[in-house]
C-alpha cells in the first residue's frame, strides 16, 4: 500500500508536469493575431509589394463551375504549366499545379448520386491557399510559408524534398520531382525557373505576376470562369459572386479553411 | 624514446603529404584572371566592378530571400541610383547573356560550380 501511495504521487506530479507546458505549446502554436497563425509555426510573411503590384489583405478565387467547359479547362491547365515549366511526366510521377477532376472526387462530403444531370461533371482543382494551411505547419525547413495576403508560398530553394507538405495536404495539390523535369520539358519558359529533382511544387496563385500588376494566368485565360481577387474586400467581384451565388468549397469541414470557392 | 625511427618516418611521410599540394603547384603558371565577355547593352552594371566581383554570390542570395520570402522584387542600385528588377533572368542575364562567356569563365577557373542553373534557365544554353 505504501509504495502504490508513493508511485500516484509521483505519476501526479508528472502529469501536473505536463498539463504545465500545454499553455506553452499552445502559445506557440497560435497566438496570433487569428487563431490560424502562430508565433513559431505558422506565422505570416509580409508582403512588401512594389508599385506596380496587385495587392489584397486576403487573395481568393472564385471557379465557376457552370461556366467552364473542356476547352476552357484545357486552355487554363495548358497556360499556366507551359509558363511555370511545368512538365507532363506519363504515369504515377507526373506534377501538376492545377488540372481537371471530377466533382464528385473535389467535393466528398456535398454532392449525392441524384444531382441535376445538367450540372458540371468536372472542374479545376489547385492549391486552395488555405487560411489553415496543414502543409506550413508540417514544413520542417520553412520551405512553404504563408504570406500576408494569404497566398501559401514555396521556397523551392529551402526545400529538402521529405515530402510532409504533400502528407499535410488533404486536396493533393502538391507534387513531387521524382527526376529532372528538364528532360520532360518540351519548351522552358526562361523567365521562370525550372524546379530541380527532390522538391516539392505547387501552384502560388501566380504571386510572381502579381508582382508585376497582371492578373493570375489561368484568370486570364479561362473566359470568365475563374475569378480572383481581394476577399477582405466587401465590393471585389469575388465578394460580390460569393453573395449572389450559392458556392461550396472542397473539404471545408477538415478545419483547412479553404479560399477558392467553387460556384454551383 | 621508444620507437625512434617509426615516429620520425611517420612524420616525414605526414610532412611530405600535407606540404604537397605546395610543391606540386611549383613552376605552374599563376592564376590568370579569365577574360570576360564584354557587354555592349549597358555601360555600368548593378553595382560597381569590383563589389560585382567580390559579392555578387552574396547579393544574389540576398535578393532570392527578399523576392521569395519578402515580396521584395526591387533593387535601389547605390551605384547608379536606379531601380533594378531583382531577377538572375531579367536583371543579370539580359546584358550578360552569354552564361558560359561569363559565369561559367571564372567559374570554371576557380572551381566552384553554384546550382543556380540546375533550376533558374540559361535563356542561350537551352538551345545548343
Amino acid at each position: 500500500m505504501k509504495t502504490m501511495r508513493r508511485n500516484f504521487l509521483k505519476i501526479a506530479a508528472f502529469a501536473a508536469l505536463g498539463w504545465g507546458v500545454r499553455p506553452a505549446s499552445q502559445l506557440l502554436a497560435s497566438a496570433g493575431a487569428e487563431p490560424s497563425e502562430g508565433v513559431l509555426f505558422a506565422s505570416r510573411h509580409a508582403v512588401h509589394a512594389g508599385p506596380n503590384s496587385l495587392k489584397a489583405s486576403r487573395w481568393a478565387m472564385v471557379i465557376d463551375t457552370t461556366k467552364l467547359t473542356e476547352k476552357i479547362m484545357e486552355e487554363v491547365v495548358h497556360t499556366c504549366h507551359s509558363i511555370h515549366n511545368v512538365p507532363e511526366i506519363p504515369g504515377k510521377q507526373n506534377l501538376k499545379w492545377i488540372w481537371e477532376a471530377h466533382m464528385d472526387h473535389l467535393f466528398l462530403e456535398d454532392l449525392h448520386e441524384f444531382q441535376p444531370q445538367a450540372g458540371a461533371k468536372s472542374a479545376l482543382a489547385l492549391c486552395n491557399h488555405c487560411d489553415n494551411p496543414p502543409c506550413v505547419r508540417v514544413c520542417p525547413t520553412k520551405a512553404t510559408f504563408q504570406r500576408e495576403d494569404g497566398i501559401v508560398m514555396m521556397d523551392f530553394h529551402r526545400c529538402i524534398g521529405c515530402r510532409y507538405c504533400m502528407a499535410g495536404c488533404p486536396y493533393g495539390s502538391r507534387s513531387f520531382n521524382f527526376m529532372d523535369p528538364r528532360k520532360h520539358l518540351g519548351k522552358t519558359n526562361p523567365d521562370f525557373p525550372t524546379r530541380t529533382k527532390g522538391v516539392v511544387e505547387k501552384c502560388e496563385f501566380c504571386a510572381e505576376r502579381l508582382a508585376e500588376g497582371k492578373m493570375p494566368a489561368c484568370v486570364e485565360v479561362s473566359e470568365g470562369a475563374m475569378v480572383f481577387g481581394d476577399l477582405s474586400d466587401p465590393e471585389s467581384e469575388v465578394r460580390k459572386l460569393l453573395a449572389e451565388r450559392f458556392s461550396i468549397r472542397r473539404s471545408p469541414t477538415l478545419g483547412t479553411k479553404p479560399c477558392v470557392y467553387y460556384l454551383v | 624514446m621508444y620507437d625512434k625511427n617509426k615516429i620520425l618516418v611517420g612524420l616525414a611521410v605526414f610532412v611530405v603529404f600535407m606540404t604537397y599540394p605546395f610543391w606540386n603547384n611549383i613552376g605552374s603558371a599563376a592564376y590568370k584572371r579569365p577574360e570576360l565577355e564584354k557587354v555592349k547593352m549597358a555601360k555600368e552594371c548593378v553595382e560597381g566592378v569590383e563589389f560585382m566581383r567580390s559579392e555578387h554570390m552574396a547579393m544574389l542570395n540576398e535578393w532570392r530571400d527578399e523576392v521569395v520570402r519578402n515580396g521584395q522584387h526591387e533593387y535601389h542600385s547605390t551605384a547608379t541610383h536606379r531601380v533594378h528588377a531583382k531577377s538572375l533572368t531579367k536583371t543579370c542575364l539580359k546584358c550578360h547573356e552569354n552564361k558560359d562567356k561569363f559565369c561559367d569563365k571564372c567559374h570554371a577557373t576557380v572551381s566552384v560550380s553554384p546550382y543556380c542553373w540546375d533550376c533558374h534557365v540559361d535563356p542561350k544554353g537551352e538551345k545548343k
